[in-house]
């Protein structure tokens, strides 16, 4: 028993000089060396691979297709199927203890109060947001479709795209901020407005308004922003598709007598229809996730908590893990119906093509 | 296949002398390092390193340290190690988050505790214990030792959870304070207000002058509305007294006991009062968009007289100006928020623990000399704006003045000192719902009535 005690220690002695050999190499020289070892190593593999899939008739074709899908099955099972069932599971529990409670923690998020308000705001984001940002991206499209400045305005639009969501989010909770007008002795404003909408008010006359606080109305300030950024989205893919409808079909239609709103009506619309399909259930899958926009502006204060916000909230912060598990468990449930509708479409929009 | 046949011989070849090697190898143990270490307490102490002598050598050795204090604040604590590593020979790695909260709870459900943690709130402490009873290991004798000889006995009450001490205290701040202008008082001729009729006599009489005394703001991003509950529980240790305060963050006497409704109220009268807020950024419903480290800005302008806030404050006054002086006689200092008559003067205060999470010798040497005299004297002029508790502190080290009066406060017995109630409170009440409904008091105007019995309802 001793030899292999022995034998193991020496395999654990010889791992470390080498791990440590490898790891924290010293000079220029030995990371260099370390270099070629690394290319040596990946063309050993590589040409195992290479010579692997070279002499197919030898290996069965499950052995291929267990290589190929095994180790994404894997990654599937570990990082996805088994993080939702756990959630599932814990979702069933009070807080953080052992108490199974069953469907209590989705009862309470269903009923009480605030959490109908999250209920209602996540309701009212994914309903405005696709249609306002696909409506937007759509008449935006058609207008610039074979004009002189096509390129600039559709660049223009697709900007706020490249921005990442907190980003924007810093940036429209300076377009909203509030400064109460302060009056000198003779009635006339003594200070400026610091946020950029608030000074317009003021400049056409009117009262600086307290954007981000006023209940619900201030969940539509919020929505401005996600469909801000995702209007650019739509406006990408609808103008391919709008491009891609046939000359011939346009032609016909125009010989038809069909004009303007007709023609956008009957011809382009119908045509595009995948597209727009497509479109609006991605928008819509982006929006029921919404978390940065509400935790970067208001942090989900002032009644535009959303159900992704309030996940995080009872499940990081307030450590109900159960109840904070219900709540990604309600999302997963709203957005299953969107994800499966989604892919038939597409599927449906590539046998048309 | 003369050359296949080959290639497997020579394989064959390679397999069987690297098993003859180890299996030659496994007769005798590799060389190991054992030796050299484990001889504690006879080795050279360096000088200037007396006070480390206790803790033994402990070269080579790692301590993980992990906090919510990030950079710039996070240097002064980084450098304040510097001697306990020359002196033990010991690396502490630093790590800060702004997610700290959120992340610790999952490191130790992972199993990837740290080392060494700085628990910002009792209520944390509290929730770690009962949610992973065996993570935190509970204090060692020697830094158990030192906080009973340094500290007084509330502060070790606030590291202990059912009869056990798992945190040792590290810095404390006060938060009884009321900043101002000392020369727009003078200018204006108005005294510092000693008692609470004064200071509301002062409010009115500078409202009749045309002005607006307060300024107020509780944004904070993840923890807005925190400033508001330092209102209401530093009011509330006036209008109901300390024993009451204690009931009330025992959860004794319910949330929404009258109790608590008066001294809300008593804040409402002033932070809900039109006429007395919010200088310089609108009115009531303000209060609630404004950063607090910008809320006391208006009163470098001219705009506001009063803004209440803690003394960690004085760090911000640095961001709104070049070359602000916080001093009695600079443009800005504190004066301490009066209670009702100047025979009880209580004291709202706040401050960090040390908690470990193994018990390893560095990292309990670690936790002893965070407790210590040595590191208290060499932090205090690394960084203006904190302020311990430490009875052993050389109070001279305290460049601001208005440290030196936190640590003259903190020191004073005559005065009832009282711990943060939020951060006693658990999580979900301390950190949740006293926070949002506090934002819901002042931003939609809720009833008082239903803002405390909504934090009621969510006492967990």
């Amino acid at each position: 028993m001793d030899v292999f005690a022995n034998a193991g220690a020496w395999i654990g002695y010889y791992w470390e000089i080498i791990s440590g050999w490898l790891l924290e190499a010293s000079g220029p020289g030995q990371k260099l060396l370390l270099m070629a070892l690394a290319v040596v190593l990946f063309v050993v593999v590589m040409g195992g691979i290479l010579l692997a899939v070279d002499k197919p008739k030898r290996i069965p074709n499950w052995l291929v297709a267990t290589g190929f899908v095994g180790p994404a099955l894997l990654f599937v099972a570990f990082g996805l199927v088994y993080p939702a069932l756990r959630t599932m599971y814990t979702s069933l529990f009070a807080r953080n203890s052992d108490d199974f409670i069953g469907l209590d923690n989705y009862i309470r998020a269903f009923s009480e109060n605030e959490f109908q308000i999250v209920l209602r705001n996540t309701a009212m984001w994914v309903i405005l947001v696709p249609l306002v940002a696909t409506l937007f991206g759509l008449i935006y499209a058609v207008l610039v479709d074979r004009t002189r400045f096509e390129k600039i305005a559709k660049t223009l639009m697709f900007l706020p795209m490249s921005i990442s969501l907190v980003g924007a989010s810093i940036i429209w909770r300076f377009m909203y901020e509030y400064r109460a007008v302060l009056l000198d002795a003779d009635g006339n404003p003594r200070n400026n407005q610091t946020g950029l909408i608030n000074q317009v008010l003021v400049w056409i006359g009117l009262e600086p308004q307290q954007f981000l606080i006023n209940s619900p109305w201030n969940n539509l300030f919020l929505i401005a922003v996600m469909i801000w950024i995702q209007a650019g989205f739509a406006m990408t893919i609808l103008s391919a598709a709008i491009k891609a409808i046939p000359d011939d079909i346009v032609e016909a239609a125009r010989l038809d007598g069909l004009k303007g709103m007709q023609m956008f009506r009957y011809i382009t619309v119908p045509s595009i229809r995948p597209a727009l399909v497509v479109v609006l259930t991605t928008i819509a899958m982006t929006t029921l996730k919404v978390f940065d926009i509400v935790r970067t502006m208001t942090n989900g204060n002032f009644g535009t908590s959303v159900v992704a916000n309030e996940f995080y909230d009872q499940s990081f912060r307030l450590g109900d893990a159960g109840l904070g598990a219900a709540l990604a468990v309600i999302l997963f449930v709203l957005v299953i119906p969107l994800v499966v509708y989604n892919v038939r479409q597409m599927r449906l929009a590539e046998e048309i093509r | 296949m003369i050359s296949r046949r080959s290639r497997g011989a020579s394989a064959a070849a390679v397999g069987g002398f690297a098993a003859l090697a180890l299996t030659l190898a496994a007769c005798t143990p590799p060389p190991s390092d054992d030796d050299t270490a484990g001889d504690d307490g006879d080795f050279e102490v360096a000088e200037g390193c007396e006070a480390f002598e206790q803790y033994g050598d402990l070269s080579g050795t790692e301590v993980n340290l992990y906090t919510s204090i990030t950079a710039p604040e996070d240097q002064p604590h980084i450098d304040s190690y510097d001697q306990f590593e020359e002196c033990t020979g010991a690396t502490i790695n630093y790590e800060g988050s702004r997610e700290f909260e959120a992340q610790l709870p999952v490191r130790i459900q992972a199993g990837n505790a740290p080392d060494v943690a700085y628990i910002p709130q009792p209520g944390l402490l509290n929730t770690l214990v009962t949610d992973f009873p065996d993570a935190i290991v509970p204090v060692g004798d020697l830094a158990a030792e030192n906080v009973d000889s340094y500290y007084s006995e509330a502060w070790r009450g606030y590291g202990t959870v059912d009869d056990t001490f798992y945190a040792t205290p590290l810095g404390a701040n006060v938060k009884s304070f009321v900043w101002y202008s000392p020369s727009m008082f003078a200018d204006a001729g108005y005294e510092i207000p000693e008692t609470w009729d004064e200071l509301i006599a002062l409010s009115d009489q500078i409202v009749a002058e045309g002005g607006t005394p307060w300024c107020a703001g509780i944004g904070s991003g993840d923890a807005t509305g925190w400033p508001a509950t330092d209102w209401l529980e530093d009011v509330m240790l006036r209008t109901a007294g300390p024993d009451v305060y204690d009931q009330w963050v025992n959860h004794e006497i319910p949330f929404n006991d009258p109790a608590v409704a008066e001294a809300l109220e008593t804040v409402g009268s002033i932070l809900k009062n039109e006429e007395y807020v919010n200088a310089g950024f609108g009115g009531v419903s303000s209060i609630a968009t404004t950063e607090f480290t910008d809320a006391g800005f208006p009163i470098l302008d001219g705009e506001c007289w009063m803004h209440r806030q803690a003394s960690f404050y004085q760090a911000n006054w640095g961001e709104a100006q070049e070359g602000v002086t916080v001093a009695e006689d600079g443009d800005v200092f504190a004066f301490y928020f009066p209670s009702e008559s100047t025979d009880s003067q209580p004291l709202l205060g706040g401050g960090e623990f040390v908690a470990a999470f193994d018990e390893r010798p560095e990292v309990q040497a670690f936790q002893a000399f965070l407790t210590s005299p040595e590191w208290v004297n060499a932090k205090i002029p690394l960084a203006p704006g904190w302020v311990s508790a430490n009875s052993e502190q050389d109070t001279s080290l305290y460049e601001s003045p208005i440290d030196a009066l936190s640590a003259e406060l903190l020191a004073d017995t005559s005065r009832e000192f009282r711990f943060d109630a939020s951060d006693l409170m658990p999580g979900a009440v301390g950190a949740g719902s006293f926070w949002t409904e506090m934002v819901n008091w002042i931003a939609n105007d809720k009833p008082d009535n239903e803002v405390l019995d909504a934090i009621e309802a969510s006492w967990p």
